[in-house]
């Protein structure tokens, strides 16, 4: 059973070593989004009661949280492609389960790191909100569900080409269509229809309720749990798919 | 220790394995020759569950593939044919991390780590960045890895590729103390002397399927001790004779130009396929 800790292990050993720039690449695309659209935009505009600063974090959260996770993708393709270590995985008589979990965790580390570093950029910027259990629950589901779909989609892909047209098609509209940078409650109701089909748009919601003291709707933490349910199994038939 | 029988694998239209059917018994040093696209690595990659096979029957310890895949898992260890270690993590990191892949508890992963580091004798290198050594020590710390959990049948994709003759000469003597220590091993090569110096049984794989098998030196016999290349413009054109005498005595009495060698494996391979090994 000390497999899925194995792939765990490998994934936070190389984090480890590459700590310092990747925590400089998690910070960078949320530092400039809260410079442009927080500072230079949102100085003037107000969102349900709420400075678009305060707006926005928990929004960035999330949208890291998913950026992050899903990113394990592009490190598993690396050691399928490039390096072939995932040779080393399938050949070692390790459950399928235990591979997709040992990585949707690698994941999960990724994106609480990423959102650790978006709240800390808050903090910089004055934005102090309540990061509690509402808040983080949302976040992990959120991070768990893309985190597998990304083991899912490394299994699937042909090439790590492949790899970079799934982010631009599918995480790149997410993250701007996903609720994060505006309430989705602005939108007509057939595009909020649509969006709420996104975890992020769930996600974005649950997290920016919580942060703000509001309830939070229980069905958004139930539809995570299902998204991320499902792209556990998706992965792990993927998996099998792999092979060859 | 391993049985395969009508093993077929297709890649869309093209046919990898035939109906390849072949046996390995235990202690053997088994070299799987053939050129490159024969199904050498196809063969290795589905019997350690890299890739899955049309239809046949594979079998380890008497575990079948199919429906014990993580028993036979237990049983093998591979050394791919292209380095797969993690360039990022030290020696001993990768070797801890095969460890526990393996479920090997934290005691038994250090003595085993330290036993075989030994037995490579790359001991001093134990906390390197494995992207710092060099492609003869990479292959070595392949083997060490492959061998940490104890594997019965060890497989080996052509273990010397890409070595120097020095490192291959070095890569050679372990391959030699590992069969010596009793594990099973089943290697493929296109390198006609790796199987002539280390293997004890060879099987020639061509097209998919075992054309022959036997010791190198039964192979060689059938065609005779010396071999006589003649070539003539375009052509080039090999004869067999038992005796070298016999062979002297051809390339005068034709009155040809050519050249007198021992008969070697490759000799052999392209007496049965008309197709060169390497």
């Amino acid at each position: 059973m000390s497999a899925w800790l194995a792939v765990y292990l490998r994934e936070m050993l190389i984090l480890r070593r590459r700590l310092g720039r990747q925590v400089l690449a998690m910070s960078v695309s949320p530092l400039l989004y809260l410079l442009t659209f927080g500072l230079a935009l949102g100085s003037s505009v107000q969102v349900n009661g709420h400075a678009y600063l305060e707006f926005l974090i928990p929004g960035l959260a999330a949208m890291s949280s998913m950026t992050q996770a899903f990113a394990m993708a592009g490190e598993i393709n690396v050691a399928r492609f490039y390096l072939h270590v995932f040779e080393e995985f399938q050949a070692a008589p390790m459950p399928r389960l235990a591979y997709v979990l040992g990585e949707t965790l690698a994941g999960l580390t990724r994106a609480l790191l990423a959102i650790s570093m978006v709240l800390l950029l808050g903090l910089i910027f004055g934005v102090k909100l309540n990061y509690g259990l509402a808040f983080w629950s949302a976040l992990i589901l959120n991070a768990v569900a893309f985190a597998s779909l990304a083991v899912a989609m490394a299994m699937l892909v042909k090439s790590h080409a492949d790899q970079a047209l799934l982010n631009n098609f599918i995480i790149t509209p997410m993250a701007f269509l996903g609720g994060t940078f505006f309430p989705l409650e602005s939108l007509p109701s057939w595009a909020r229809s649509i969006l709420s089909l996104l975890p992020l748009s769930h996600a974005s919601k649950a997290a920016r309720n919580g942060a703000f003291g509001l309830d939070s709707p229980l069905s958004a933490y139930l539809y995570l749990a299902a998204a991320a349910l499902i792209f556990i199994f998706l992965a792990i038939w993927a998996v099998s798919k792999a092979r060859d | 220790m391993l049985r395969i029988e009508k093993l077929e694998k297709s890649f869309g239209q093209n046919k990898a394995l035939a109906g390849l059917s072949l046996e390995v018994a235990r202690g053997e040093l088994f070299a799987f020759l053939g050129p490159n696209g024969a199904g050498k690595t196809t063969t290795i990659r589905i019997l350690n569950g890299l890739s899955k096979f049309d239809s046949g029957l594979a079998q380890v310890d008497g575990l079948d593939l199919t429906k014990k895949p993580l028993e036979v898992k237990r049983l093998c260890g591979l050394v791919a044919q292209h380095t797969n270690l993690d360039g990022e993590l030290t020696v001993w990191e990768n070797l801890d991390l095969h460890g526990r892949l393996y479920g090997l508890k934290a005691a038994q992963r250090r003595q085993k780590a330290l036993e075989y580091l030994d037995y490579v004798e790359m001991t001093d290198r134990a906390d390197r960045l494995v992207k710092t050594l060099s492609g003869g020590l990479k292959r070595r710390l392949m083997m060490a890895r492959a061998l940490i959990h104890g594997p019965r049948l060890l497989f080996l994709d052509e273990p010397t590729v890409g070595l120097d003759p020095a490192i291959r000469r070095k890569i050679w003597a372990l391959i030699k103390k590992i069969n010596q220590d009793g594990v099973t091993v089943f290697l493929t090569s296109h390198y006609i002397e790796e199987a002539e110096f280390l293997a004890s049984r060879v099987g020639f794989i061509n097209q998919g399927h075992l054309v022959t098998q036997g010791s190198p030196q039964a192979l060689m016999d059938n065609l005779g001790q010396w071999a006589v290349d003649i070539y003539d413009q375009d052509n080039h054109q090999t004869l067999f004779f038992a005796q070298r005498h016999e062979a002297g005595a051809f390339i005068q009495s034709k009155a040809l130009a050519g050249s007198i060698r021992r008969v070697n494996l490759e000799d052999a391979f392209l007496s049965l396929t008309g197709r060169r090994v390497s």
